[in-house]
């Protein structure tokens, strides 16, 4: 097994163990770590994929790529945090109401 | 002077102009409203200009900052980013007139008005430069920008259920991205490029391309709310403003879906794509069914509109199976003839759902009763818009599900006839439904005085959206230019 594979393999296994959590987790916060988790698991596979190479700098359009896909995680995140505080700040509360159907008026 | 007023790059000026206009927005909040119509007058403009040139003339394909393909990006300049461009300019352009109405100057939420131009310029542009990328990398980052606009408009009234509505739209939007996203990783890994075009000559049908092919569509699926991970949609598009409603119903889902059109007739051809066709269809004609009964269960007017949507994004995913290689040309002509009827009278329905709810104070649908009466006019935008979404003719609604069912039965899918036929029915019950309220004989003492620009400009949509049938030549003309698809779109059957 060469250390791009094993990268790759990683960066599989932290995509599944953060959508799991993306989906079990109830905790907002928690759901925010999970979408992260999930994308430093892509951005693991696209350095895996760029080291393939012989040379020992490696690919540059995938670390591009990846440079993109952290800005745009990034502000994800912080729109999820901002949108999660003014949720506690309303409703006192971190996760879904289960009654959201109640009250839509 | 016509040879200078062709070979401007207007495709360019359709990303850049909204882009821009969003940050004056943003900085100048006083004159938003301004600028967002300024901005709203020229894109269709802009974009006429960008058809027109394409077709009358053979100018040198548009590469951003000039660097030469390999390196730079390369815009795609195909009939459906022609088309779809063109319908976001027209419906873009309706949704700003009425939100000058529907957000007034003097709101006692100053928030929603100063945050709605920036954000809605943003989606405009985002989607805009979506259409015209041509490779999956640009598609995805094109798309974060579309999901991060929308979420932040949903959230735009500020209560507890739209703020969870948008956190869920944002945690949905990301985890389709990622799925997508990685699938995008695999077959760069393989291929080393991520553009449509070369992918579509190398790819092979290998195990891990299988593995890529499923992420995305996944991916995709999820982002454009096929059921039955539809489950986001309807709160989604009914906790935001209608003109958002009205943005996210016609052009949001669609992107997504336009993405999976692209890959499905171009890149994706040489893989095995029958069983994932199949499925696709299969959960297309449970969306019709389900998202057409829910909708009849409704009380709401903005949910009922809302589970229609899921119902038609249920025939758009009935052109993957239809698409067998006689019906190539059909089934991709009809999913694009229906994206653009639906966009019309979809954005023109969300838009009188909130002119009600103005109006009446609730969109309750009993607080429709004797609505036929003082704000007619409402009724009568709706009941045009609808009949697309029925599918009567000469709408282009009608046209496509004709395409279709040619289609199905060219193929011998004759089990999506009997889909198509109870979705066409359902979709009468619920229209007739909320008009058999409108039409109540009830005295209602007074209204609100309503502003021209939130009943006038829907009408127009309607009115499209009814007449589509009768114009749709020149638009397919226009989206079979370098069309992926070959052949007649009425296949004749032989015994």
């Amino acid at each position: 097994m060469t250390t791009p594979l094993l990268y790759a393999g990683g960066g599989i296994l932290l995509f599944s163990i953060g959508l799991h959590a993306l989906l079990i987790r109830r905790h907002l916060l928690r759901k925010i770590l999970a979408i992260n988790i999930m994308g430093s698991g892509v951005f693991m596979v696209f350095i895996a994929i760029g080291a393939r190479g012989t040379d020992a700098v490696g690919d540059p359009v995938t670390q591009v790529m990846v440079l993109t896909g952290i800005v745009v995680s990034l502000c994800f995140t912080a729109v999820a945090i901002a949108l999660t505080i003014r949720m506690h700040n309303l409703t006192n509360c971190t996760t879904f109401a289960t009654d959201e159907e109640s009250s839509l008026d | 002077m016509t040879e200078l007023f062709l070979h401007q790059q207007w495709l360019i000026w359709l990303t850049l102009l909204p882009l821009g206009a969003a940050v004056a927005a943003f900085l100048a909040p006083q004159q938003a409203r301004w600028i967002g119509l300024a901005t709203a007058l020229l894109l269709p403009v802009c974009a006429l200009a960008g058809i027109l040139s394409v077709t009358l003339t053979h100018a040198d394909p548009i590469t951003a900052g000039g660097w030469p393909t390999p390196l730079g990006i390369e815009l795609r300049r195909d009939g459906l980013a022609l088309v779809m461009l063109a319908v976001t300019a027209l419906v873009g352009f309706i949704i700003s007139c009425y939100a000058l109405g529907y957000f007034p100057v003097h709101d006692r939420h100053y928030d929603k008005v100063r945050y709605f131009w920036p954000l809605w310029l943003f989606l405009w542009g985002s989607c805009n430069a979506l259409f015209v990328s041509g490779d999956l990398f640009n598609l995805y980052v094109t798309l974060e920008l579309v999901t991060l606009s929308s979420v932040a408009l949903i959230a735009l009234e500020g209560g507890k259920q739209a703020l969870a509505a948008a956190l869920r739209y944002l945690f949905i939007g990301l985890l389709g991205s990622l799925s997508y996203l990685l699938g995008v990783g695999l077959l760069y890994g393989s291929y080393a490029t991520v553009d449509i075009a070369l992918l579509g000559e190398m790819i092979s049908a290998t195990r891990l391309n299988h593995a890529a092919m499923a992420l995305m569509v996944a991916g995709l699926v999820l982002k454009s709310a096929l059921f039955p991970l539809h489950f986001w949609l309807p709160q989604a598009h009914t906790m935001a403003p209608a003109p958002v409603s009205a943005a996210l119903s016609a052009l949001v889902v669609k992107a997504a879906y336009v993405i999976l059109l692209r890959l499905w007739f171009e890149v994706f051809p040489a893989l095995d794509t029958f069983a994932v066709g199949h499925l696709l269809g299969l959960l297309g004609s449970i969306a019709i069914v389900w998202g057409s009964l829910m909708a009849l269960r409704q009380e709401r007017l903005k949910l009922l509109i809302a589970y229609s949507t899921v119902a038609q994004i249920g025939y758009l995913y009935l052109v993957f199976p239809l698409a067998q290689p006689e019906t190539m040309a059909a089934a991709w002509t009809g999913g694009v003839l229906l994206m653009m009827t639906h966009a019309c009278g979809k954005s023109a329905m969300f838009m009188v759902a909130g002119t009600i709810h103005h109006t009446a104070g609730s969109d309750r649908l009993s607080r429709l009763a004797g609505a036929g009466g003082p704000v007619g006019v409402l009724a009568v935008v709706f009941t045009l818009a609808a009949t697309t979404i029925i599918g009567l003719p000469p709408s282009g609604g009608f046209f496509a599900k004709w395409i279709f069912i040619n289609a199905a039965l060219v193929t011998g899918q004759w089990w999506y006839l009997p889909i198509i036929l109870s979705g066409t029915l359902l979709a009468a019950a619920y229209i007739a439904r909320v008009l058999g309220w409108a039409f109540l004989d009830v005295k209602r003492s007074s209204y609100p005085v309503i502003p021209w620009v939130m009943k006038w400009p829907p009408l127009v949509l309607s009115v499209i959206a009814l007449l589509f049938g009768l114009i749709a030549y020149e638009p397919i003309q226009i989206a079979l230019i370098g069309a992926p698809v070959h052949g007649s779109i009425m296949v004749e059957m032989t015994p």
